[in-house]
């Protein structure tokens, strides 16, 4: 069946990826299950924290329509090298901690990809409570809605796709990105890469790479099933039969938009 | 009732939007404020339920400074519609229906099955009611917006241009409904619109306004046609206000002259037979008109019946109770020259010609 060094490398990923020992703990190797379950819990932590911060303020920036700039003060830390803010606040950072502990390592690392989780969530936050159609928030208000109502009775869940879509690029860029955390030394699939291409394992670092991307697939499609139960399918536009379709496009019906503002 | 004490709205770069306007919207009746874009009549609308807060003057509900009632608990109390209608796009159209009340505090079920009584009300099949906004027409989604602002039965509408966005075939159905609505639940409403014939058809009153937020002049539709106060409201009302102001008077008593008729059944024959000047009008059973038939035409082909297809269907009817302009309008588009007046159940009455109809306009002696 494998012809050739490309088909020959595929089964040699295959045979790394499926053989259970690689999937287990040994006194010398930290197996598959144990480094993923550490790259989900990177990956979770950054995201949790970068929501905890992005989503409340871009919410309040879209509903205020105050502090515009911070949302494009935050699309510039895109433009930050990941690789070398890790090595600069790893050095900053480690020597602070001693013993037998990472969070020298860690702190740094989440800082890193709290940074890139950040502008994506706060700018299709921003964006998706900017674009709710203005007569709504006017007929909200006129009817006597207060701000907190108009908010999360009205914008928000108007905006959510468009949230939920910042928080899916957000979450494939985290799950990317922490592969490097093992560039200072910590566990996460970027183990397998890094020592992979360390000791000419190819077959280790491609599985490595494979494995992230399964990983990133699999969250996403995790996130577009939640954006399915949560957003309304009066602004989704899925409707149950065709006669019951709008006959146009649907106005507002942004399904998946990243904005990049800035 | 609404009461506008030289109410004053400037902007901060000096910008006056309305200027000392003085003006009463009485109690369960449309006060229509019509004007020039610029004019500050969407401002005013907008100053009463605090969407813009007065910089000047004050406003008063039922007697009540609405400058000292906190914005969402005075807007609680008002209907408001708006041009887009403004429906949440996330809710059906039941919820959206039910928003209001639901927001001050009633039971869920009880007001999603007042919201279905008001979906009819409003000329809305109940199977609208688990749609989205998004699967409506804008028309029907102006509906829902009335519907959404009657919710709460509030005293009081506010309606900004809320026709204006929708064809001018659907306008005429949605101000018809609105005015039979109005009818029943007799609101006080305040009306925005930029059309004066809008103003003129809705209004109890009207206030026209001049570009710069002034009123110039406040008056029922008939006065304003019949009496514009200076060139600005003269331009503004428009052309054919002679002609227009008589649609706000009934003629009253009409010198109806018979006229021969046959029914649509008859035969050709009996129909010539029977016809004046060459024409003849046809009536079904219930007497009532449906068209002129002229000699010339003949029968329908290879029969001796009345051919239907020829009737002349064009010319309008007008009622025994109807206004100078409708029994005016009558004679002047019937093919014959005499006017088909039918009474109250639609049979007909009699009719009536041009020159007459305006002998009875010369010598009703309302002096203007």
């Amino acid at each position: 069946m494998a012809k050739g060094g490309g088909g020959a490398m595929i089964g040699q990923v295959f045979s790394w990826l499926t053989d259970p020992a690689h999937w287990r703990d040994t006194a010398l190797d930290t197996g598959i299950t144990t480094q993923l379950l550490a790259h989900v819990r990177f990956s979770l932590i950054a995201l949790g924290i970068a929501s905890a911060i992005a989503l409340p303020l871009g919410l309040f920036i879209g509903h205020t329509r105050r502090g515009t700039f911070l949302v494009a003060g935050a699309n510039a830390l895109r433009a930050l090298p990941s690789v070398g803010l890790l090595v600069l606040l790893t050095v900053m950072i480690a020597p602070h901690f001693h013993g037998r502990t990472d969070i020298g390592y860690v702190i740094p690392t989440e800082i890193v990809l709290v940074l890139l989780a950040i502008p994506p969530i706060l700018s299709n936050t921003y964006a998706g409570v900017d674009t709710v159609d203005p007569a709504v928030t006017d007929a909200a208000r006129g009817m006597g809605m207060r701000g907190r109502q108009v908010l999360f009775d009205v914008e928000l869940p108007c905006s959510l796709p468009l949230i939920l879509s910042g928080l899916r690029s957000a979450t494939l860029q985290v799950i990317a990105t922490a592969t490097i955390a093992s560039f200072v030394p910590l566990g996460g699939l970027g183990r397998f890469i890094y020592d992979g291409l360390q000791q000419q394992d190819y077959p280790q670092m491609i599985g490595g790479g494979v494995l992230v991307a399964a990983l990133a697939v699999t969250a996403d499609l995790l996130l577009a099933l939640l954006q399915r139960v949560t957003v309304s399918r009066g602004i989704s536009g899925r409707f149950a039969t065709k006669g019951d379709a709008p006959a146009g496009p649907i106005e507002g019906a942004i399904t998946r938009v990243e904005v990049e503002a800035g | 009732m609404i009461r506008f004490e030289a109410a004053s709205k400037t902007y901060p770069d000096g910008t006056i939007a309305v200027d000392a306007l003085d003006l009463v919207a009485p109690s369960g009746q449309i006060t229509v404020l019509v004007g020039p874009s610029g004019c500050g009549k969407t401002t005013s609308l907008r100053m009463i339920n605090r969407m813009i807060d007065a910089t000047g003057g004050r406003i008063l509900l039922d007697d009540q400074d609405i400058g000292k009632v906190e914005p969402a608990e005075l807007r609680r109390g008002i209907g408001y519609v708006i041009q887009h209608a403004g429906l949440f796009p996330h809710r059906t159209i039941i919820d959206n229906i039910a928003s209001v009340p639901i927001m001050l505090g009633r039971k869920k079920k009880q007001a999603r099955a007042d919201a279905m009584e008001l979906l009819e009300r409003v000329g809305l099949d109940q199977k609208f009611a688990h749609r989205y906004p998004v699967q409506l027409s804008g028309g029907q989604q102006q509906r829902v917006g009335v519907a959404r602002a009657l919710a709460a039965d509030p005293p009081v509408m506010l309606m900004d241009e809320p026709f204006s966005a929708v064809d001018p075939v659907v306008r005429e159905q949605l101000q018809d409904e609105f005015l039979r609505l109005q009818g029943e639940l007799g609101k006080t409403i305040v009306f925005v619109t930029h059309d004066i014939d809008e103003a003129i058809k809705l209004g109890d009153q009207v206030a026209v306004l001049r570009v710069g937020g002034r009123l110039a002049q406040m008056a029922t539709p008939a006065e304003l046609l019949s009496n514009p106060i200076d060139d600005f409201v003269a331009n503004f009302v428009g052309r054919d206000r002679g002609y227009r102001a008589l649609g706000f008077e009934v003629v009253g008593a009409l010198p109806l002259e018979p006229e021969p008729t046959v029914a649509l059944s008859s035969s050709f024959d009996q129909a010539a037979r029977a016809a004046q000047d060459g024409w003849i009008l046809v009536l079904d059973d219930a007497r009532r008109p449906q068209g002129w038939l002229a000699v010339d035409d003949g029968p329908a082909p290879g029969s001796e019946a009345i051919n239907p297809v020829t009737l002349r269907r064009g010319g309008t009817v007008a009622d025994v109770d109807g206004t100078y302009r409708a029994v005016l309008d009558a004679a002047l588009s019937s093919p014959t020259g005499r006017g088909v007046v039918v009474d109250r159940d639609g049979a007909f009455a009699g009719t009536i010609n041009a020159t007459q109809v305006v002998e009875l306009i010369e010598s009703r002696g309302v002096a203007s």
